[in-house]
């Protein structure tokens, strides 16, 4: 009988597969990936879940609009090539996204399934289809159009720019991706830890895009080592893509930030993801966690990504400090989950208001008060006011602060017919994704502020688009 | 990688390199640094940029070799390359016509402050400098230091060169003689540029002082680099190095700068313990026929 003969009444007894994941207890000592992706089994028991509607909501749930009923069909029929490439129409990062995206709030709030039943598992499948592809080493270079005599600088190598960089490269443009940082990724290398995205992936990527013609150049800061300006005139490049995402570091500004053992989650994560601060063969330092107790405050999928960090790198007690309620989280449900079975304390309704250290300039304590929540504010969220009286201190040796992040000024500042908004993103216009400057495009969290790699690479691709067309509207 | 053209000690431990790195020559302006790794698995550390001439496309740095990263540099030899090196980073001096300028330069920090006081001298001013050390061999960069320095004194801890004592001697003396000082620039370990910043307070004559805080990427991302000031915290790596030297804590800054004091020590033990094998490793790292081809002479 084929699979997909299987009645819906049927298809819908089916429980949704269990990712196999690394035991709690384990993991939380190992920097390895926690989910290690379904097998061919799992994967083909799980698509068969799926009701191929003929309206399906899940693609509309999607930002990209991944045809998600044809590529999962394909996985019935067990051609994982071929989904992939159906994923690959408009996602060029699925081995990325099936891992990141916060599916719970996308493609499978979406999926009929969950009304009465759990959703289809559309990220597990996305991501076995990417890792099928990825291993089994078939994936053909794409073809490259002639070549157009077109140069191209993409400021930042993070999902925007790399996605842009694809595009571009596969029209015949020759494109420079610019990085300030000594390696190609942006946050899906300095910033989402191992445990959830392997690097090899992103590198995988990377290899890809070089293969196909990108010139990647590291260590180039836009703004200081070369500006836009000079791109355009000195260096002959017709166009710009700016995707410097948003790396400004936020910090509670109450006292006692400046003790030792206070980080902000980018130098956190950067010292351990990027400088491998884990490894002992690597010079980077990080404070030794080992034995201590930590926290991290914030409630995002940063804060998610400190925290658990800081455990595995062996602290005693890890707490996760969040001023709202856990309903409120923004971070992805699967990394709330896994954070709770790795032993991370939950301290909702809880504010920082103060860090004490000792004589040495060691952190030593945190002072929080509890919070209540008040009426929704302009947000729809209920915002948080605190409790008088109720101040509390936690004793900690090591803090990161995750409370999101900000535009870097560096290149808004030395391009000085660049238009940011007030909050010093870059100003873009929605469609094009041209800014105030000719020539020049902007794509991923310089532009809307902290998002999702999806929208980045949506960004990206759009961005790519875009610039196409403005090339050939030069005359020479 | 960048390949190094010029490798030489000016000093015991303190080495001057001429390194090629195009794009940074021609932009780097007084005051700005650099952050460079030398191995696969090093930190990045940032270095000033003491010299540079964007005809050659090459920039001058000068390394003390006081831990384990700056040691391995100082291994490295012309005809190797530096792996990583980014820049210019920082913002460039305040460069103008002050008056009466005082550039003191306490150990390795004469490198840092050779390319300001330069620059203070070709805008017209007075320069006084005051070069310190340990002992004789310690006082680095004199002869180029005269070349641009209307006045120059020069003071050793034992008395082995110039006059006994600090650099900080002269200034109290010039500052007691009543004579007239518009600016003063102060640049070496955390404890002198206090002390300097104590002596000019009371006179309230403008003092800018170097920070050399612990830094990660230099761009202003992580924040580790963060120092705190009477308007609160400021990041070195894109607000400074420079800072208003009246309105810097000192005490946090020297807290900070120890974070890591231990691990530092004890890979400076490693270090001692293992040059011979390290030195091998960085030199298979740093020999031009072992590059990667994707990370081509850049920058
Ligand atoms: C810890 C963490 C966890 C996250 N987890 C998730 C998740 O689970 N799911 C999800 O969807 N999203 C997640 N996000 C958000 C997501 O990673 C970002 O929205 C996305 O990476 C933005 O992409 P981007 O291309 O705009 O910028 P980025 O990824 O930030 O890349 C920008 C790049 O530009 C470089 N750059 C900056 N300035 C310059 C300059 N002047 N010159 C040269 N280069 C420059 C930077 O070094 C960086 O490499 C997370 C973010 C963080 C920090
Ligand atoms: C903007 C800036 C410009 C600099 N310019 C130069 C330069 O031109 N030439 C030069 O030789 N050095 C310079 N430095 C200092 C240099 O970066 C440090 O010496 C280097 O990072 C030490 O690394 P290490 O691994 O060799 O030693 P580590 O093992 O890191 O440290 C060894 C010892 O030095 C102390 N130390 C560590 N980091 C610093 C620091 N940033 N400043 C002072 N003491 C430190 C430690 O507490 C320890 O006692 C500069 C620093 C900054 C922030
Ligand atoms: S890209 Fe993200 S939202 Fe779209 S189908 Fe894949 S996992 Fe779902
Ligand atoms: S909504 Fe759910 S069941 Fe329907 S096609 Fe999409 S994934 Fe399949
Ligand atoms: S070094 Fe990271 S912000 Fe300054």
């Amino acid at each position: 009988m084929s699979l997909n003969k299987i009645p819906p009444k049927e298809r819908t007894k089916i429980p949704r597969v269990h990712m196999p994941e690394q035991p709690a207890e384990f993991r939380r000592a190992n920097f390895e990936e926690v989910n290690q992706g379904l097998t061919i089994l799992g994967a083909t028991t799980e698509a068969i879940r799926c009701l191929e509607c003929a309206k399906p909501h899940c693609i509309d749930g999607c930002p990209v609009n991944v045809n998600i009923r044809e590529f999962v069909r394909l996985v019935t029929e067990g051609d994982y090539l071929a989904a992939a490439a159906k994923i690959r129409e408009d996602n060029v990062l699925p081995a990325i996204t099936g891992r990141v995206c916060p599916q719970e709030t996308q493609c499978e709030a979406c999926c009929v399934l969950g009304k009465k039943h759990e959703p289809l598992g559309i990220g597990y499948l996305e991501r076995f289809v990417a890792d099928y592809e990825r291993e089994h080493g078939v994936f053909g270079i794409p073809e490259r159009a002639p070549l157009t005599g077109r140069k191209i600088a993409i400021v930042g190598s993070g999902p925007a720019g790399l996605s842009a960089a694809g595009d571009l490269v596969r029209k015949g443009h020759e494109v420079t991706v610019f990085e300030a940082l000594h390696e190609i990724g942006g946050v899906l290398l300095y910033g989402i830890p191992q445990f959830r995205l392997p690097k090899e992936i992103v590198e995988h990527e990377v290899n890809v895009l070089r293969q196909m013609g990108v010139d990647f150049q590291t260590n180039v800061v836009i703004g200081k080592t070369v500006t836009i300006d000079e791109l355009m005139t000195e260096e002959g490049y017709h166009a710009v893509l700016i995707a410097t995402g948003a790396g400004l570091p936020k910090f509670l500004e109450v006292p006692g930030e400046h003790y030792n053992g206070v980080y902000s989650a980018n130098e956190f994560l950067t010292r351990v993801n990027l400088m491998k601060a884990y490894d002992p063969s690597y010079d980077e330092p990080v404070f030794d966690c080992r034995g201590h107790d930590i926290a991290v405050v914030g409630g995002g999928n940063t804060a998610m990504d400190a925290v658990r960090t800081a455990c595995r790198l062996g602290a005693r007690t890890s707490y996760l400090i969040y001023r709202r309620s856990e309903t409120e989280m923004p971070a992805r449900l699967e990394e709330v989950k896994h954070a709770k079975e790795e032993g991370i304390q939950f301290l909702c309704l809880t504010n920082p208001v103060e860090f004490c250290g000792n004589d040495k300039g060691w952190l030593q304590a945190v002072r929080c008060i509890r919070m209540e929540l008040g009426e929704p504010d302009a947000s729809g969220r209920r915002s948080p006011i605190p409790i008088p009286g109720s101040e509390f201190d936690l004793p900690i040796q090591m803090a990161v602060i995750a409370l999101g992040t900000g535009a870097n000024p560096l290149v808004q500042s030395t391009t000085p017919d660049l238009q940011t908004n007030r909050k010093g993103y870059i100003a873009a216009d929605a469609e094009t994704l041209a800014t105030s400057k000719r020539g020049v495009f902007a794509a991923g969290d310089i532009v809307t502020g902290s998002a999702t790699v999806i929208l980045a690479m949506a960004a990206g691709r759009k961005a790519a688009a875009s610039i196409d067309q403005y090339l050939q509207t030069l005359s020479n | 990688m960048f390949p190094i053209v010029e490798a030489e000690f000016i000093a015991p431990d303190v080495k001057r390199f001429v390194i090629e790195a195009p794009r940074i020559a021609r932009k780097r302006r007084a005051g700005q640094f650099v952050i460079v790794r030398v191995h696969p698995h090093g930190e990045r550390i940032p270095l000033t940029i003491a010299d540079g001439d964007p005809r050659r496309g090459v920039i001058t740095l000068i390394v003390q070799g006081i831990g384990k990263t700056t040691k391995l540099m100082n291994l490295l030899e012309a005809g190797e390359s530096i792996l990583d090196l980014v820049g210019p980073l920082g913002r460039a001096s305040e460069v103008e016509n002050f008056g009466t300028a005082v550039v003191i330069g306490g150990g390795v920090g004469a490198a840092i402050a050779y390319p300001t006081a330069k620059a203070l001298r070709e805008a017209g001013n007075h320069v006084i400098s005051i070069l310190g050390g340990r002992s004789r061999e310690l006082v680095i960069l004199e002869p180029e230091i005269r070349a641009i320095s209307d006045e120059v004194l020069v003071t050793t801890d034992d008395g082995s060169y110039g006059r006994k004592g600090l650099v900080i001697d002269p200034l109290k003396e010039m500052i007691a003689l009543g004579r007239p000082i518009d600016y003063v620039l102060a640049i070496g370990p955390v404890r002198m540029m206090q002390a300097v910043a104590e002596t000019t307070r009371p006179h309230h004559i403008r003092t800018v002082v170097s920070l050399n805080s612990l830094m990660v990427d230099g761009t202003g991302m992580c924040g580790g680099c963060r120092i705190i000031t009477n308007d609160g915290a400021r990041f070195a790596c894109v607000d400074g190095p420079e800072f208003d030297a009246h309105t810097v804590n000192f005490e946090i800054l020297v807290q900070r700068n120890r974070a890591y004091a231990d691990r530092e020590a004890e890979e400076l033990r490693e270090f001692q313990e293992h040059t011979e094998e390290m030195a091998n490793e960085v030199h298979h790292w740093c020999r031009l026929e072992s590059a990667c081809p994707e990370v081509g002479p850049r920058g």
